[in-house]
């Protein structure tokens, strides 16, 4: 067993950050909605809130972890320029995408929406953190901040999910490839 | 933006931090977008967004784009953190950013604003 560099970060990026980061929303949600909610009754305790809290930070850093590897370490990987001539693209993804009308526009309208569009979570999490840190259980008081933050957590679910989504198509038909070899497990044959 | 002091007092907590926060992020999509789309549109601006060049334009537009966020967030703060403002009307901005943020860095709105 067996994996490149490459396909190490490339997996990192996608599913160690990325839809560690998407999963995380279904309990943000019930969790802000709930800590919002009017009704007394369903208050969290502090222990909770303070779970909350941490569980928010965490979301933060994932979001920004997802994009910045995406950005700085998958992408330059996915964009690089084949020599002069080459014939085999494989190693070259947006260039092997765009050889063909059937699998141009996988660049042209996923790629080019997919790493800028994810930018819009993280920035959007950082601010949903921050006021749920802020206002805690005071955040039934401004309902319409309340409301925004809820309006913004969606964002940036949408936003991850369209990320992610065309990240993952665009794995399908170029995937990044390439670097040294680390090799996980030896087989017996 | 017009602000004013919470006359009523139905809301003890001044709302002016969370709106700063939130009008921030607003402008941060905003920028986004509005970047992504002139560095889309323009080869001189897409070279000078060109900060790091594995990258390419997709460094400067995000760079300048958290740079806008954080800027923003920093002098709305100082402004409002202390005061109650009209939340509605920061609310409805900040959701038309996010608009702007999602649609002008989807591709085929991108094409249509240019004309392509």
């Amino acid at each position: 067993m067996e994996i490149s560099t490459r396909d190490l970060w490339t997996v990192l990026h996608g599913m160690g950050f990325g839809a560690l980061f998407m999963l995380a929303f279904s309990g943000a949600l019930a969790e802000i909605y709930r800590m919002a909610a009017s009704d007394p009754r369903v208050q969290p305790s502090q222990r909770e809130r303070s779970l909350l809290n941490f569980y928010l930070v965490a979301m933060v850093i994932l979001a920004w972890f997802t994009v910045i590897s995406g950005a700085y370490i998958v992408y330059p990987w996915y964009r690089a320029v084949p020599p002069a001539g080459a014939t085999d693209l494989a190693d070259y993804p947006r260039r092997l995408l765009l050889s063909s009308g059937k699998t141009s526009e996988w660049h042209n309208v996923g790629m080019e929406w997919k790493e800028h569009v994810a930018w819009i979570a993280p920035i959007a999490m950082t601010m949903v953190a921050y006021v749920v840190m802020k206002y805690g259980r005071s955040l039934t008081k401004p309902r319409h901040l309340r409301t925004a933050v809820l309006g913004f957590t969606l964002a940036a679910f949408v936003a991850t999910g369209v990320a992610g989504a065309f990240g993952a198509f665009l794995n399908k038909y170029a995937p990044v490839r390439g670097g040294s070899v680390i090799i996980l497990m030896e087989g017996e044959q | 933006m017009s602000v004013s002091q919470n006359p009523s007092g139905v809301d003890s907590i001044p709302n002016g931090a969370g709106a700063a926060a939130l009008l921030a992020a607003g402008i941060g999509c905003a920028v986004l977008g509005i970047l992504a789309l002139a560095g889309d549109a323009s080869d001189s601006i897409n070279k000078f967004l060109n900060f790091y060049n594995p990258t390419g334009a997709l460094s400067g537009v995000t760079d300048l784009a958290i740079l806008a966020w954080l800027v923003s967030w920093f002098v709305l703060n100082r402004a409002w953190r202390n005061r109650t403002v009209a939340m509605v009307r920061v609310s409805m901005l900040s959701f038309a950013l996010l608009a702007v943020g999602f649609l002008l860095t989807f591709p085929p709105f991108m094409d249509l604003v240019q004309g392509k």
